[in-house]
């Protein structure tokens, strides 16, 4: 009989293991994806929608669409995984059988879990643009904002793309210099990392690059409450920042259900994965690609692209009875928009760091520097996404696996 | 790296005063740790934290982070920032001997 694949989540990474998968076992597989609604969400668009740059119309397509035919596709939410049974229980009642499972169901906000952050003030002066909503209401307010402080906070890691509100940051520097009331405002950067980033060379870089720009840096400060009123982020050591207007990435979780299946998740319903093979550490029938996992690299769609060879690698091999393969890397790569129609590029895995250099190779775009070429980049991408990424082609030039030349190593 | 010594016996520290080698860490040497980092005495609850993130740590191969400590200690954030004022997962790491919380990629 066809082994049946059931795929929970329609986005970046459960649509490109589909369709890779459809690829690499034609008919001898009954492949379906599940998610709750038909609206597939071009993430890295939501950047660009405050600034009015992008809408979110624009960056929305039916997921059915994005599945090659031959994939099924079923619109309902999950309610549970019953990992002994091999079976999930939809929210409508339906159960589906597998024989692999593939989770793939990205992470969820949780804003309610910071204090006050979705009390009086919450979309009105508190806004998150992780969300289509979020994203077009802070449109609205920060065309009418032309003077006063604005505070953009990380609550805490892990976050996906970790260096989307250090964008924020460049762009609203950006924008505000073209209206012209720049001197007026004010932006500081509040994180609860010690640095601007995560990686220390690069988080080196993006402090000077804040500070070139006149952007404060607030570190290590974990969000305890917010003060919509009184405009006051307050830590949990009893610091305060003052904000006229705050744009806050809240906290984190894994899918609900992922909670509600027993063995499948951690404490924040993110699912341990094997970092290398990518197998679920609750069975060896299952996979997790994407934010979902709880790998220790960031939660990216590059990192997503780069993990679905490996997946879709294992997959088949574990169904043909063979040893898993440690195919992935920890890869991620990551534009940094920075305003001025030029952007940054950062390259780096589980055992390098981002540095200095060149990609993918020694001619190719500038690593950790600024350039009209990255930014290109980065718009061009758009178009490599809905017609490259997600059908599970491999883009040329690119490989799974972090290409070392080109990279200007340093020793430690 | 550097040697220090805690109840008479030499360790490794990283540049952070991280533990290189949490083998080597004894209940003896964790009121001389965390009178380093100003936490005098060395209270129950203190310890509550403390041998649930050596726990944690021998069984995940990592610390948790502030926000699972809150989750899954039995002990809220505010109190874990009134035990641990400058930073709980940090702080409670460098007492536990345990490496720092890879919680932030």
């Amino acid at each position: 009989m066809a082994p049946r694949i059931v795929i929970l989540g329609g986005g970046t990474g459960g649509t490109l293991t589909a369709n890779r998968l459809l690829r690499r076992l034609g008919p001898d597989a009954v492949i379906t994806v599940v998610d709750q609604d038909n609206r597939h969400l071009y993430q890295p668009g939501l950047l660009f929608v405050p600034f009015g740059l992008t809408r979110v119309e624009d960056i929305v397509r039916p997921r059915r669409l994005q599945l090659h035919e031959g994939v099924q596709f079923v619109e309902a939410p999950v309610d549970r995984v019953e990992i002994a049974d091999q079976r999930v229980h939809l929210g409508d009642g339906t159960v589906l059988d597998y024989d692999v499972l593939v989770v793939a169901s990205g992470a969820i906000l949780t804003p309610e879990e910071t204090e006050g952050l979705t009390g009086p003030g919450w979309m009105e002066k508190m806004f998150t643009f992780y969300t289509p909503e979020g994203a077009a209401a802070l449109h609205e307010a920060l065309a009418a904002f032309d003077h006063g402080r604005l505070v953009v906070n990380v609550v805490d890691m892990p976050i996906k793309c970790p260096v989307a509100p250090l964008e924020f940051c460049f762009l609203a520097d950006w924008y505000f210099t073209e209206r012209g009331v720049r001197d007026r405002v004010d932006i500081t950067y509040v994180t609860p990392l010690d640095g601007a980033f995560t990686r220390p060379v690069a988080s080196e870089h993006l402090r000077g690059m804040l500070g070139d720009r006149d952007i404060e840096l607030v570190t290590e400060f974990n969000t305890g409450k917010v003060d919509g009123p009184g405009g006051l982020l307050v830590s949990y050591d009893e610091r305060e920042v003052e904000f006229d207007l705050a744009v806050v990435v809240p906290l984190h979780s894994g899918a609900a259900f992922v909670g509600r299946s027993e063995g499948l998740g951690d404490e924040l319903d993110f699912v341990p994965t094997d970092e290398r093979t990518l197998q679920a550490k609750a069975a060896p029938n299952i996979f997790v690609i994407g934010d979902a996992a709880n790998v220790p690299t960031s939660k990216a769609g590059s990192v997503t692209h780069f993990e679905g060879e490996t997946v879709v690698d294992n997959i088949a091999r574990h169904l043909a009875g063979e040893p898993l393969i440690d195919g992935f890397d920890g890869h991620a790569n990551c534009f940094i928009e920075t305003g001025f129609h030029k952007a940054l590029l950062i390259d780096f895995n589980y055992d390098h760091e981002p540095v200095t250099g060149h990609y993918p190779g020694r001619v190719g775009m500038p690593l950790l520097k600024e350039s009209r070429l990255n930014h290109l980049g980065k718009l061009l991408f758009e178009s490599v996404y809905w017609h490259g990424l997600l059908p599970g082609r491999d883009i040329p030039g690119i490989s799974a696996s972090m290409p070392l030349t080109g990279r200007h190593e340093r020793s430690e | 790296m550097t040697t220090a010594t805690f109840a008479a016996t030499d360790v490794e520290l990283n540049d952070e005063g991280f533990f290189v080698h949490p083998e080597q860490w004894t209940e003896e040497m964790a009121s001389e740790l965390a009178r380093r980092e100003g936490i005098d005495p060395l209270t129950d609850a203190h310890w509550k934290v403390i041998r649930f993130m050596r726990a944690e740590y021998e069984a995940k191969g990592t610390g948790p982070t502030v926000r699972v400590l809150g989750k899954t200690s039995g002990v809220s954030v505010k109190e874990l920032y009134q035990l641990f004022p400058k930073g709980p997962a940090k702080v409670a790491a460098k007492i536990a001997g345990i490496p720092k919380p890879r919680g932030c990629i």
